[in-house]
């Protein structure tokens, strides 16, 4: 087995068999309506963790996300409650804002060489502050091609239904799969992961990179506050605090390594998923508690956190002994 | 040339900055700095200030050190939780206060050994590594609490979070004792030496025969008996442990904290009292914005402003400008740059080697 | 006869603070040679590349590549210009596939989009022009290092195409690995390359190599050709001595020390030396010579516990020794100065008192600390008996020269009051002034009682100071030259070796 690919396995086999239990108890989740639920409920977390993905890929983290998407949320409501115009519009300009300025964290990250780490927690303050500056209550969103958007979904054999945004999420997974294997762009960022100095030695533009990667994690944040905005037809600049956790989270447990260079974007889909299926296996259950959620995770993040480490040290060693043997 | 004047002159930029915000503040509310004693104790603008905070120069005290070691601890804020449910558990339960506070405060300890046995011992990347926690924490402490917000009335617990000793409101007490405590601790012993040389250069620091994973497991099991304490005063102020929102995303304040104080990120030379002050800091700006009847949200956009100021005064590639102006400039630093860079990953395997023999 | 020169540098010039690296060196290399740049550490080797591949810009001379003046920027502007470097660390991407890393930012596109199975068609068909056949999806970090530096070289010599350097390539492989590489320069060098080769090993030197080209102390010593050039005298060349030392040789050394303290038994680690016995005495300076990569360093860590031993044992004065650790090692009176200061060595934002005072801290433990007023009096104590340059005992050790940055080091030893002294290249990089300082000190902490083993290139130092003095090579102890032998020439012979198998 391939050292590449062994987190990945292991996310889908942890995957496959929890809900392989989960359907054994539970013979009704194995159907579309669960899997279609479980799209459309982890919608927005999905989106933004395709951002993520490709942040930690390149080494970095992005702490903004939580609070640009619900300045995106809040942004959307103000707008379409507040002037008259048309959604799309309203899109479009969200995008415009949580690109520049995530464009603007990177540019901060590699111009002044400080740590991500930095840089985005004071991102993440800034904006759930603005998000704040715009309204601190929650705004129903009442704007009719909201609800256009809302019944739009298609019917799977069996009675699931694939919302919009649900199977938004899946473009978006599809597209960053693209992006990730098929682009020089996405090829820079895994050697971004690799090691920074050598990229550049290599001839890997990393300034260019590094503000790509933040301006493509703020746009995809904020086609999830859109997602969000969509999912709860409200804007609440409250809301989706600590969704950066869950994103990171899902990123590691779909085999990303946390510290970059190694990862699939298709991985982090299971890892998301997999975080959606407890929730879902709590729900059905009924007895359990809901903070199993967090602890079962945390679990799952030490496990690959491991597994990782022990890759990285076997394969180190292993090119020890061939540097070595004949 | 004395350690006094030295640590005057260390202090000197955060004591200017909290005097300049204190004075700011009072050119709004003249009776911002009034204080009256009434019933034996103080009141005042000011003694909210240091009440309010409490948990923040706490935290600041045990990150002070994880991040002179190099480090970062993101799980105090969940450890916080814990810890304050613990002994909201322990009080429902009947225990004597005794009994709860070293529950409480020894789960802290523990969550910093397993933070620091990450780091220091499989070598995992501290913000990695305490990202576990991070994640889990809070799942624990509402196991503990069992998603509701324990209440109890055991007075000696509530005492912690809204009595008062000589004078002062007890969290007040308790981070001005063990603040200044674990800083005399730090300094009266070898112990600030030996951290900053291991932060600085952990491979030199274990050749010249310190035990580095001792002093950083250390640190991080400070740090969590620092976030226990914390959590006991959350925990008594409201009277009840809220496994939800006790601590929540006070570490980042922490170690905003930290920074503010003046030290570097990047481990080595710290201060303390720097820290203290720097949470001191934090917390006077908080109150001023909602003394001054500015939205409290915009908060959260003072505390960014204030990173991106921080940022721009420690950003190596600004002091690297600064160096262009001596003659002896471009190529040193971008020498010393590639160096570093190209030795990172190498020098962890090292490290890790020379540790290995080392325990 | 001559070819023509593709590269020639001429009176380069690079001068760091405090230190002129590279003091008008000039080098030329032709169309279709193998060309090793020899010398030891802080010669300016290295220097020398990283200002021909733009790493660093010169501060003089010129360059010139077939004929036309370059001035490069940086390594990215080099390899376009046709000079490609390999680095002993193979500069490439772990993480990445092998075809990605032949074609990092040269992807093959289709439709905008990577194409992947032409980027691997062509990733095979580049390097079986180099008799590889191997996986080119597989992560780079599944091969061996000598496949790694293979693809860096394909990579290298894909991109630049006229000048190939190689940076110490032979350091981490086998035998069998290196002849696979020496096959693979040749067929290059028949294509018409010129190639740079540095490397510490002189079978490789004289295997390979058409012309040698020397530097010390930032200065061009001569170019040779390599078939004209007896080893003895490339060593002298190296190492620079006019074998004048005979006199100097045996003088009172001999008699000068007392009973055996240290006993070290078939103390080896595979992979970095192998085993070894060593005595050393009472009241003696052991000298340890041998060329850079030859196991020095490695042997001085084994006896320091840095690294743990596979096999041997450590006695003193008959009782066994564990060291384990240098915590280990220190307790039982051990102290070590490191060769490469900057990164093994000072502690570079803590102040000259802290760094001083830090070994005997370390012993002591965290709970009995040293005071304020001890630790001032033990840094000016210091400062003043080695005469350690610094305005202030609370200055930052990173500003201080590397000389006085090494008299620190000592001192922070010294301080141990050790009874056992190891020191690697202590006099390397620094002044002419603190270097005398440095042997009189050894010399005197000898006369104490004090038992020291000193690692130098210097050999002339070493004779001047060692009764004895071991000589390594390839990883080896090859001989032990005691009293009268100790000599420069017997030195350089013993390093030269006989002439020996392992080449071609």
């Amino acid at each position: 087995m391939n050292a590449k690919t062994l987190p990945l396995i292991a996310t889908l086999v942890i995957f496959i068999a929890a809900f392989a239990i989960c359907t054994l108890q539970y013979p009704t989740m194995l159907s579309t309506r669960v899997i279609g639920n479980l799209l459309t409920d982890n919608a927005f977390l999905g989106i933004a963790a395709v951002g993520m993905t490709f942040v930690i890929l390149s080494g970095g983290i992005d702490l903004s996300i939580g609070s640009v998407i619900a300045f995106t949320s809040v942004f959307l409501a103000v707008m379409l409650e507040g002037t008259s115009i048309h959604p799309l519009l309203a899109f479009v300009l969200a995008l415009a804002i949580t690109t520049a300025f995530g464009a603007l964290m990177g540019a901060i990250i590699h111009f002044l060489e400080m740590p991500p780490f930095i840089v985005t927690l004071a991102g993440m303050f800034l904006a759930r502050g603005m998000a704040f500056v715009l309204s601190i209550d929650s705004i129903p969103i009442r704007h009719p091609f909201y609800a256009t958007l809302k019944s739009a979904y298609w019917v799977m054999p069996g009675g699931g239904r694939l919302t919009l945004i649900g199977g938004a999420m899946l473009l978006v997974f599809l597209a960053g799969i693209i992006i990730a294997q098929r682009t020089r762009f996405g090829t820079n960022v895994y050697a971004l992961g690799g090691g920074a100095h050598t990229a550049a030695l290599m001839g890997v533009p990393v300034g260019r990179t590094t503000i790509g990667i933040y301006a493509l994690s703020g746009f995809v944040a904020g086609l999830s506050g859109i997602a969000y905005s969509l999912y709860t037809s409200a804007g609440y600049s409250l809301a989706t605090v600590g969704v950066e956790l869950d994103a990171i989270a899902a990123v590691v447990i779909g085999g990303t390594l946390l510290t970059g260079g190694a990862g699939f974007v298709g991985g982090t889909l299971i890892g998301v998923l997999i975080q959606g299926l407890i929730q879902t296996y709590i729900t059905f259950d009924g007895t359990l508690s809901s903070w199993w959620t967090k602890i079962l995770i945390g679990g799952l993040l030490f496990a690959f956190i491991l597994l990782q480490k022990g890759i990285l040290s076997l394969s180190s060693g292993r090119r020890r002994l061939t540097m070595k043997g004949a | 040339m004395s350690g006094a004047k030295a640590l005057g002159r260390r202090l000197l930029p955060q004591c200017v900055a909290l005097a300049a915000i204190l004075i700011l503040i009072w050119f709004n509310f003249p009776g911002f700095f009034a204080i009256e004693m009434q019933n034996g104790r103080l009141y005042g603008s000011l003694i909210d200030v240091m009440n309010r905070g409490a948990p923040v120069a706490l935290l600041a005290v045990g990150m002070t050190l994880v991040i002179a070691t190099r480090g970062i601890d993101l799980s105090v804020g969940a450890v916080m939780a814990i810890c304050g449910a613990v002994a909201a558990a322990s009080s429902v339960r009947g225990d004597p206060l005794a009994v709860t506070l070293v529950m409480s405060l020894g789960i802290g300890l523990l969550c910093g050994l397993w933070n620091g046995v990450l780091v220091a011992i499989l070598n995992i990347q501290p913000i990695v590594a305490t990202l576990v926690l991070m994640v889990a924490g809070r799942g624990i402490a509402q196991l503990i609490t069992e998603g509701a917000i324990l209440t109890f009335n055991d007075p000696g617990l509530i005492f912690i979070g809204s009595g008062s000793l000589f004078g002062l409101p007890m969290p007040v007490v308790l981070w001005l004792v063990f603040g200044i405590a674990v800083a005399l601790i730090i300094r009266r012993t070898a112990l600030g030496l030996l951290i900053e040389a291991t932060g600085v250069n952990r491979r030199a620091a274990t050749l010249s025969g310190i035990q580095a994973p001792a002093f950083l497991i250390m640190a991080y099991v400070l740090s969590g008996l620092c976030a226990a304490l914390a959590g006991l005063i959350v925990t008594a102020d409201i009277r009840g442990a809220d496994a939800n929102n006790a601590g929540l995303w006070l570490e980042l304040d922490a170690i905003l904290a930290v920074v503010v104080g003046g030290n570097s990120l990047l481990g080595g030379r710290f201060s303390i009292i720097a820290s203290l002050i720097g949470a001191m800091i934090i917390q006077a700006v908080n109150t001023g914005i909602l003394l001054s009847g500015f939205p409290p949200e915009f908060n959260l956009i003072i505390k960014a402003a204030i990173i991106v100021l921080i940022l721009l005064i420690q950003s190596p590639r600004l002091s690297h400008l600064a160096a262009f102006v001596r003659p002896a400039g471009p190529a040193a630093p971008a020498q010393g740059k590639s160096v570093a860079g190209g030795a990172s990953a190498g020098d962890a395997r090292d490290i890790k080697k020379l540790e290995r023999t080392a325990s | 006869m001559p070819a023509s020169a593709v590269l020639s540098a001429t009176g380069i010039v690079k001068t760091f603070p405090g230190a002129r690296a590279l003091d008008g060196v000039d080098f030329e290399l032709r169309r279709g040679e193998v060309h090793a740049l020899l010398g030891e550490n802080g010669a300016g080797k290295s220097t020398l590349i990283k200002c021909l591949t733009g790493a660093y810009r010169r501060d003089g001379g010129r360059v010139e590549l077939d004929g036309a003046p370059i001035d490069p920027r940086d390594p990215l502007d080099a390899q376009k210009l046709g000079i490609g470097t390999v680095y002993q660390e193979v500069n490439l991407l772990p993480n990445l596939s092998v075809a990605e890393n032949l074609y990092l930012g040269r992807q093959p596109r289709r439709f905008g989009f990577v194409a992947p199975r032409e980027m691997n068609r062509r990733a095979r068909a580049l390097l079986s022009a180099y008799e590889m056949d191997i996986d080119v999806t597989a992560a780079l970090s599944s091969y061996s290092v000598a496949v790694q530096q293979v693809i860096a070289i394909a990579r290298a010599v894909d991109l630049s195409g006229k000048v190939l350097i190689l940076d110490e390539p032979t350091a981490s492989l086998d035998a069998q690995e290196v002849r696979m590489l020496f096959r693979i320069v040749r067929d290059l060098q028949a294509r018409g390359l010129g190639i740079v080769f540095i490397t510490h090993f002189f079978e490789q030197v004289y295997a390979i190599s058409n012309r040698i080209t020397v530097l010390r102390n930032g200065r061009l010593v001569g170019t040779r050709e390599t078939e004209s050039l007896p080893r003895k005298d490339l060593v002298t060349m190296m190492l620079g001595h006019e074998l004048h030392a005979a006199e100097q040789a045996g003088e009172t050394k001999a008699e000068s020390s007392g009973p055996v303290r240290y006993a070290f038994h078939g103390l080896g680690k595979a992979g970095r030396v192998k085993p070894f016995d060593l005595e050393i005495r009472q009241g003696e300076v052991v000298g340890m010579a041998g060329l850079l990569g030859s196991g020095r360093t490695e042997t001085a860590e084994l006896l320091f516990g840095v690294e743990t031993a596979d096999s041997g044992t450590a006695e003193c004065e008959g009782r066994r020794l564990s060291l384990s650790s240098p915590r280990a090692a220190i307790a039982q009176g051990f102290g070590f100065c490191p060769e490469d200061r900057k990164v093994d060595g000072i502690i570079g934002d803590l102040s000259v008192r802290e760094n001083i005072a830090l070994a005997l801290q370390a012993r002591r433990g965290w709970m009995r600390p040293l005071s304020r007023k001890e630790q001032d009096a033990l840094a000016d104590r210091y400062i003043k008996a080695l005469d350690i340059r610094t305005t202030d005992r609370e200055k930052p050790i990173r500003l201080l020269s590397g000389g006085n940055q090494q008299k620190a080091i000592l001192a922070r030893w010294l301080a141990t009051n050790p009874d056992f002294l190891i020191l690697d290249e202590p006099t390397r990089g620094i002044d002419v002034g603190a270097h005398a300082e440095i042997i009189r000190l050894i010399e005197s902490l000898c006369a104490q009682g004090m038992s020291l083993l000193v690692i130098s290139s210097e050999l002339d130092e070493l004779v001047a100071y060692s009764s004895r003095v071991i000589v390594l090579r390839d990883r080896e102890h090859v001989a032990e030259l005691v009293g009268g032998d100790v000599s420069t020439e017997n030195i350089v012979e013993a390093i030269a070796g006989q002439e020996r198998r392992r080449a071609s």
